[in-house]
């Protein structure tokens, strides 16, 4: 063999081409997913036909079913002993589902409530509607609390001024230093809340009575309830576990001790457990005659629930920083909150939003839990309709129906959280 | 290790006064009980350009980092701009502020754009108002020459924009003194020597520079002084010429050997 020629020069550089057809699409598709080999044939095959027979067997049960009738009975006799759902008890019950005990000639409230809280949500959820109404999303609490229990729009009113009250103390006392400044605030908040918001509440309602009938804890159930008890536990967990997480990783001894014993504590102990501490264990420690509303207590709880769970998702969020973020972040002379807020929060949380989302999705379905300890959540509801001779033995639509509503809710969270990691992607990895 | 600087340095604003910029007296610093910076004493006056160099583990970068106080001493004084490094928070903030820091690993903050990043601590930390920290900061982007990158996000530029990107986000806190730590380390050869310009016509402007870096053609071409450092403490110190030409201690002997032999 002669010396091989090890030269090479290219002339002209390559343009781009387009890819070969099979390499797209549903041949790509067919070729490389579904039939690459006889066993994933098979297995492909196997799932059409398992997919056939489910749909033969569930179509006649959905297809047969009964939408008007007043009882189980009834629906029996217009099936003649075919197959079919009774979706009429949907009909008839769906009310009580959605509301639970709660005065019909109100249902206009919870309602009104809930399409606000839409409005409320869309300046936080999607950054193309104006910032400015924020401002809603700040009163939208109030609000909610004045239209579902009814009462004077004073209280929550009076509620809100607090805020202005701390606010006010906060900026005459920020020369005496932050610290000081902040205990201030929150002594000035704390004393308008229990001294003045009371007698102020009472003298406004007589100046200007602007009252709704109340509506009593009592009285609510089903879907409101549920969306009550979620809603303000996603929304306050989320904060809450932001300040725990940075807790847990602070320096400061004390701080990090009650983060810790916080959370373990928490997280050690099942859900229910703290439901029932709620309901029942409260009142002997809380001083006799005091009323304190099951559903604020069943709040409360759940949040706190949340909040132990999403300080731990957020911290795995915070430790997946590289440090480099917080050394740059100092370097340029941003202090710790700063640092926080604009560089570290915003990389952490985006990373957590799977974990996050995760969170939220658990707490909304543990609010089913509250059946046990007697409150009229959807699954509670459907055992009482079943107690009905009307609808006694009716099991499948009921539950069908609830799940149904869990996973509209459910998949929406889950569909938001992937299109806000989408809008978030700024790495081009 | 031959560093074609095909650009004339421009020798007539680098002027070294006398006021003192760093003063670092009697420094020590530990990890734990390992014992990281041993005795140091340097006094970096404006204007000066200082380049660091030794092995790694030598306590370079930790010793620039106590400058900014991203480490903490434990003993000796570091006094920046006038003002002493204790656990003073006030203070540490003034100092971070006055002095700017550019990492190996450029550290920018991925989820802001280039322009968002430039303006985030001038608007936060400084206090200017938006219209004109967007302008300072166009104003650094086409000094390090990509102002048309402003509105992307740092992963999608190469290494060596994303360094020079970094080094225009300190520079818009108009820093008195800049801090390298080995800022084209983790950079591709290609990309070595943009980073390289821009930190030269910084100097030129007569920033106080102090540089951790294994460029030694950069040490030439631009320190007036080099600090050799070893085991956690200064070895040699010495003008560019005398210490690259004639090394006194064998160990700095031993070093340039070893570096600037393939």
């Amino acid at each position: 063999m002669s010396d091989r020629n090890l030269t090479f020069v290219r002339r002209e550089m390559l343009p781009a081409r387009e890819p070969p057809t099979n390499h797209f699409g549903i041949v790509k598709l067919l070729r490389e997913k579904l039939f690459n080999n006889w066993l994933s044939a098979l297995l492909t095959v196997a799932s059409l036909i398992a997919l056939v027979w489910i749909a033969r067997s569930l179509s006649p049960w959905l297809f047969n079913s009964v939408w008007s009738a007043n009882s189980l009975s009834e629906c029996r006799q217009i099936l003649g002993g075919a197959e079919g759902a009774c979706l009429a008890v949907i009909r008839d019950r769906w009310t009580q589902l959605l509301f639970g005990f709660y005065p019909p000639a109100q249902y206009w409230r919870p309602v009104l409530a809930f399409v606000l809280m839409l409005v409320a949500m869309a300046p936080i959820l999607f950054p193309p509607v104006p910032r400015r109404l924020l401002w809603f999303s700040a009163v939208f609490p109030g609000l909610a609390y004045w239209l579902i229990w009814g009462g004077t729009l004073w209280l929550p009113v009076s509620a809100y001024a607090g805020f202005t009250v701390g606010g006010i103390v906060l900026r005459l006392t920020t020369r005496l230093g932050s610290g000081v400044a902040v205990g201030l605030a929150f002594a000035g908040a704390l004393a308008w809340w229990f001294l003045a918001s009371g007698p102020v509440t009472t003298v406004l309602e007589q100046l200007l009575p602007l009252s709704l009938p109340a509506v009593t804890s009592r009285e609510m159930g089903g879907f409101l309830l549920s969306i009550v008890i979620g809603v303000t536990g996603i929304s306050l967990s989320l904060p809450l576990g932001i300040v725990l997480a940075l807790g847990r990783r602070s320096t400061m001894p004390l701080v990090k001790t009650v983060s810790v014993v916080f959370i373990e504590f928490i997280r050690g102990v099942p859900l229910i457990t703290l439901l029932f501490t709620a309901s029942l264990l409260l009142n002997y420690f809380l001083p006799p005659g005091t009323n304190f509303d099951l559903i604020l207590r069943v709040i409360i709880m759940v949040t706190l629930f949340a909040t132990a769970y999403m300080a731990e998702v957020i911290r795995g969020g915070l430790a997946a920083l590289p440090r480099g973020q917080y050394e740059a972040a100092e370097a340029l002379g941003l202090d710790y909150w700063k640092a926080q807020r604009l560089v570290i929060m915003p990389q952490a949380l985006k990373i957590s939003i799977p974990g996050i989302v995760n969170s939220f999705i658990g707490l909304f379905k543990d609010t089913t839990l509250v059946v046990f300890i007697g409150l009229l959540d959807p699954i509670a509801l459907s055992n009482s309709i079943r107690a009905t001779t009307d609808w006694q033995g009716i099991y499948w639509e009921l539950f069908i129906f609830i799940g149904g509503l869990f996973f509209i809710f459910c998949f929406s969270m889950s569909r938001y959280s992937m299109h806000l990691e989408r809008r978030l992607k700024t790495d081009h990895r | 290790m031959e560093l074609n600087l095909e650009t004339e340095i421009d020798r007539s604003r680098m002027r070294v006064s006398e006021e003192v910029a760093i003063r670092i007296e009697d420094m020590n610093k530990w990890y734990g009980t390992y014992h990281v910076l041993r005795d140091i004493n340097l006094t970096v006056r404006r204007g000066e350009r200082i380049v660091i160099a030794g092995p790694s583990g030598s306590g370079k970068s930790t010793m620039i980092r106590c400058i900014n106080r991203l480490e903490e001493h434990q003993a000796g004084k570091i006094v920046v701009d006038g003002i002493e490094l204790s656990s003073d928070l006030k203070n540490i903030d003034k100092v971070r502020s006055e002095v700017g820091m550019v990492f190996q690993h450029f550290n920018l903050f991925p989820h802001l754009t280039i322009l968002e990043n430039c303006t985030l601590a001038p608007i936060w930390v400084r206090e200017i108002p938006r219209r004109e920290a967007i302008e300072t900061a166009m104003h650094f982007l086409e000094k390090v020459k990509i102002p048309e990158q402003a509105n992307k996000y740092p992963g999608q530029l190469s290494g060596g924009q994303q360094q020079r990107v970094a080094i225009a986000r300190s520079l818009c806190m108009k820093p008195r003194i800049m801090l390298f730590d080995e800022p084209t380390s983790a950079l591709d050869p290609e990309m070595i020597k943009e980073v390289l310009d821009t930190m030269i016509e910084l100097a030129e402007e007569g920033m106080t520079m102090l540089c951790v870096t294994h460029e030694m053609g950069f040490a030439q071409a631009v320190a007036n002084r080099v600090i050799f450092m070893d085991q956690g403490q200064i070895v040699e110190e010495n003008n560019p010429h005398d210490f690259f030409n004639n090394p006194q201690s064998e160990r700095t002997r031993l070093f340039l050997s070893q570096i600037l032999r393939h």
